[in-house]
């Protein structure tokens, strides 16, 4: 592509290609996001070209970003119509080609069924999963090809940047992210305006603009499907965000763990450099500015602020004391701002929409939208992005279409490993920053794992404790050792060794690694299990008192038996056993030796339904 | 250009230079607040947590260490709250439980805030507390950067790179001066001084009544440092006998 060296330029590359496209277009979109990929969608994608190619058809064949239905992978939308199939395998392309690209006649097979009411859906704006979503920053991710910076144009892209450098100037721009109340979408929540603010008055040259992919929630990926789907939205707002401030450097600090998403970070770096998008004088605006990928190793810690400018700098990623604020001593200790991949992502909607219709969306004090995984025990797992606001029992049964199996739900726990588990009685509390913190969970980065009946919130906690024991950085005594130790004590809980005072001693413990240690990770990291604590007490009461895993999860607290009764000895169950503990001949009662039984559930699993003769207690 | 500024104590005014670690300013005017992992020459690092105090500034009261809180203007300090004591003594709690060997110093602080019980298991042998003064030391003040922090949560652990026998250590002893717990080991025999601990043993030379001086290592790195002949700080006891 020509450099690109005024708005001009930009507004008549974007004319041509505009101009290019046509809506009637046939086109096959291939969701080419990780999960889909996983489900074998690279192979999908070269069957239709391979197909295409074959058939000398004139349809175009596009691998974008992620769909967000991950649950329901590969996806694939068929344009102009917008007809949506999930679960599309190679062998479905030929007719996929002939039938409904070529004659318009719709596949039943592949459309998506909702689970619970069984109707079938053609369109994608029709299914349940997408109808109550409003997706601002993941919409985009189904219409273009990442890889492809005329695609990001042709929907508008770098419009932004060209309206906040050509007509607002960098006060105007600050002014409106102030007044939009952009708020940190990486966890801490704070006004993005605020920070940018505080680092564009910093003195100090030069001045860094940082962008945090670090994203190590387990089960979260909502960052990381924005780097792979549009990476050019969060360059563009990096850019905006830099010439706000007055930066020259950028730095997108991704994990290693990401390939894909560092991929296409890295072509859309490259073709936005040599459009002249980023680099020296952008557009002509006498304006440079520039960003550099720097890869994680793959510690948690990093993802906070101040371990990952350590990180970034080649030192050990140990958050440290922000009594001086990062936006006045940072990166080399020079002013720094740094904000997450969504919220940079954004940034190019307020400036070409305006403050008032951002702040139009979401609650008062949260505004915009927030993208949410959702996964667990849940019908439809993927990716969600829902105004502010919305409440949980939304996003778990409508969006995510309830429990799957006819289960019943337990819990939701959001934001992360430090976040909280809320019951039940909470499903109907708006989502947004304030209002998850009050509930004494958080928002965090946006992960949501749904439970139901057969999960053990004790085992929860644990799980939890488990994770961030090994991934606090271990210079604080009372987050290293505070953590190991609510670790351990949890352990005996779910082993049947719990005693009297372990709550308590729990209660105290957690206290204190939250409120003495240095960083967020200290500070929040009891939340798991305080949590679980305070709104399932009973459950923890009964492993201790009772010895009783109420939820029948804890393996050293169940036992497995065969009914007698119902047995009709089928040896299902004693084919299945890994450790050969169940013996007993065809048509005779099966016996579960308990001293070679391992608990791993495969009986009580393989018992068909009809007899349902193994028992856990 | 160092700002004045003025801040209070238990409501008792200060002056202090902006940015001064509060836990230096704290001990100069003679008040008592235990730490371990702080040192006025090296930079603050925060591990311990037992330097802990309230700050209010402006409407907000927070629990932080002292040792890495810079001193601004205007703050309230509150020493020994019984937020701070209840924090400090789960805090002592958690370091015996860590470190049950370490020796007296830890103890007595776990005497004075009254913390006799410890409600953990013991950690059989371990007494290093990983409060990072050794490395700190060996770095900021020596200049050799022979130890560094590995690992992280509680699998953190303080050592040479890839716990090999450190090749830069020059057994020069200032970790094992400033050690709080007094867990690393030195020792010298046979001519050569050893720390175990580092897996590092060097010869030693000695002054002039034949009293080992220091490591050869050492001498070499201070000569490079100063500019003065390595015969300054001693010799091989071969070239001793030799002279006689």
């Amino acid at each position: 592509m020509a450099r690109l060296s005024s708005r001009d330029d930009l507004e008549a590359l974007r004319a041509q290609i505009v101009e290019r496209l046509d809506p009637e277009r046939k086109a096959v979109a291939v969701c080419a996001g990780t999960g889909c990929v996983a489900y074998g969608s690279y192979k999908l994608t070269d069957a239709f070209r391979a197909e295409v190619e074959r058939l000398g058809l004139d349809v175009e064949v596009r691998a974008t970003g992620c769909h967000g239905f991950c649950e329901r992978g590969p996806l694939v939308v068929v344009y102009p119509q917008k007809i949506f199939y999930q679960r599309v395998q190679p062998k479905d392309v030929v007719e996929i080609l002939e039938k409904t690209v070529g004659e318009g006649e719709v596949l039943e097979r592949l459309l998506y069924e909702d689970p619970v009411s069984g109707e079938k859906y053609t369109y994608e704006e029709d299914v349940p999963f997408y109808k109550h979503q409003q997706r601002l920053i993941l919409g985009n991710n189904g219409r273009i090809d990442p890889t492809s910076l005329e695609d990001y144009l042709s929907i508008g892209g770098y419009s932004a940047l060209a309206k906040a450098m050509f007509d607002m100037g960098a006060d105007a721009v600050l002014e409106e992210v102030l007044a939009a109340k952009l708020r940190g979408r990486g966890g801490g929540g704070f006004e993005a305006g605020w920070k940018w603010k505080g680092c564009k008055e910093a003195p100090g040259q030069p001045k860094y603009v940082i962008c945090n992919a670090d994203e190590g929630d387990p089960g979260a990926f909502m960052d990381r499907s924005i780097l792979e789907g549009n990476p050019h939205s969060v360059i563009e707002g990096m850019i905006i965000g830099a010439f706000t401030i007055g930066s020259s450097h950028g730095y997108v600090y991704v994990r290693n763990e990401y390939p894909l998403a560092v991929e296409r970070l890295g072509i859309a770096l490259q073709s936005a450099r040599e459009a002249g998008l980023l680099g020296e004088d952008i557009l002509g605006s006498g304006f440079s500015f520039d960003i550099r990928i720097n890869k994680g190793g793959g510690a948690f810690v990093c993802g906070e602020s101040t371990a990952l400018m350590l990180s970034i700098e080649g030192e050990v990623g140990e958050p440290r004391a922000k009594h001086i604020h990062t936006v006045e001593a940072g990166v080399w200790d020079k002013p720094t701002n740094l904000n997450n991949v969504e919220t940079w992502a954004n940034v190019p909607h307020i400036v070409n929409r305006g403050s008032g219709w951002f702040s139009s969306i979401g609650t008062e004090n949260s505004k915009g939208t927030k993208i949410f995984s959702l996964v667990g025990k849940v019908n439809n797992t993927g990716l969600v992005e829902v105004p502010m606001g919305i409440t949980l029992r939304e996003i778990v049964e409508k969006i995510g279409g309830g429990i799957p199996g006819g289960g019943t739900f337990k819990a939701v726990q959001t934001g992360g490993p430090s976040g909280g588990c809320l019951p039940e009685s909470m499903l109907d509390l708006a989502v947004d920053f304030d209002e998850l913190t009050k509930a004494g969970s958080m928002m965090g980065s946006g992960g949501m794992i749904v439970m139901d009946q057969n999960t053990c919130m004790v085992d929860v906690a644990k799980y939890f404790l488990d994770f961030l024991r090994f991934e606090s950085c271990g210079k604080c005594v009372t987050c290293r050792e505070g953590l190991k130790r609510l670790w351990e004590i949890v352990d005996r809980i779910t082993r049947g060794e719990g005693r009297e005072g372990d709550l308590e001693l729990i209660e105290e413990l957690s206290e204190c690694v939250a409120d003495a240690s240095l960083c967020a990770l200290g500070g929040t990291a009891p939340n798991p299990v305080l949590s679980t604590l305070r709104h399932f007490r009973a459950e923890y009461e009964a492993h201790i008192r009772d010895h009783k895993c109420p939820a029948k999860v804890c393996k050293e607290l169940i036992t497995f038996t065969i009914d007698a009764e119902k047995c009709t000895g089928c040896r299902v169950c004693a084919k299945k056993c890994p450790t050969g503990a169940i013996t007993g001949e065809k048509k005779k009662l099966h016996v579960i030796d308990q001293t070679k039984c391992i608990k791993c559930r495969v009986c009580y699993e393989s018992c068909p339904t009809k007899w349902a003769a193994v028992v856990v207690e | 250009m160092a700002q004045v500024v003025t801040y209070t104590i238990m409501g008792a005014e200060h002056e202090a230079e902006r940015g001064t670690s509060l836990l230096a300013e704290l001990r100069r005017h003679g008040y008592e607040v235990p730490s371990l992992c702080f040192n006025e020459n090296l930079s603050p690092y925060g591990a311990c947590r037992l330097c802990l105090v309230e700050v209010k500034k402006g409407r907000r009261q927070k629990l932080t260490t002292s040792c890495n809180y810079p001193v601004q203007d205007g703050i309230e300090v509150f020493l020994d709250t019984e937020r701070v004591q209840r924090n400090r003594r789960m805090v002592l709690e958690l370091l015996l439980a860590q470190a049950p060997k370490a020796p007296r110093e830890l103890r007595a602080l776990a005497d004075r805030y009254g913390v006799t019980d410890i409600r953990f298991p013991l950690n059989g042998d371990e007494e290093c507390i990983l409060c990072g003064l050794c490395s700190r030391t060996c770095r900021e003040l020596v200049g050799v950067n022979a130890l560094t922090f590995s690992g992280r949560g509680d699998r953190k652990h303080m050592g040479t790179p890839y716990a090999e026998g450190s090749e830069v250590c020059i057994l020069c002893g200032a970790c094992v001066h400033v050690c709080p717990v007094s867990c690393i080991d030195l020792s010298e025999s046979g001519g050569n001084r050893r720390i175990r601990r580092w897996d590092r043993e060097l010869p030693m030379l000695v002054d002039e009544f034949g009293v080992p001086t220091m490591t050869t290592a050492q001498a070499e790195y201070m000569a490079r440092r100063t500019g003065m002949p390595v015969e300054t700080f001693g010799t091989l006891p071969a070239q001793r006998r030799s002279e006689k």
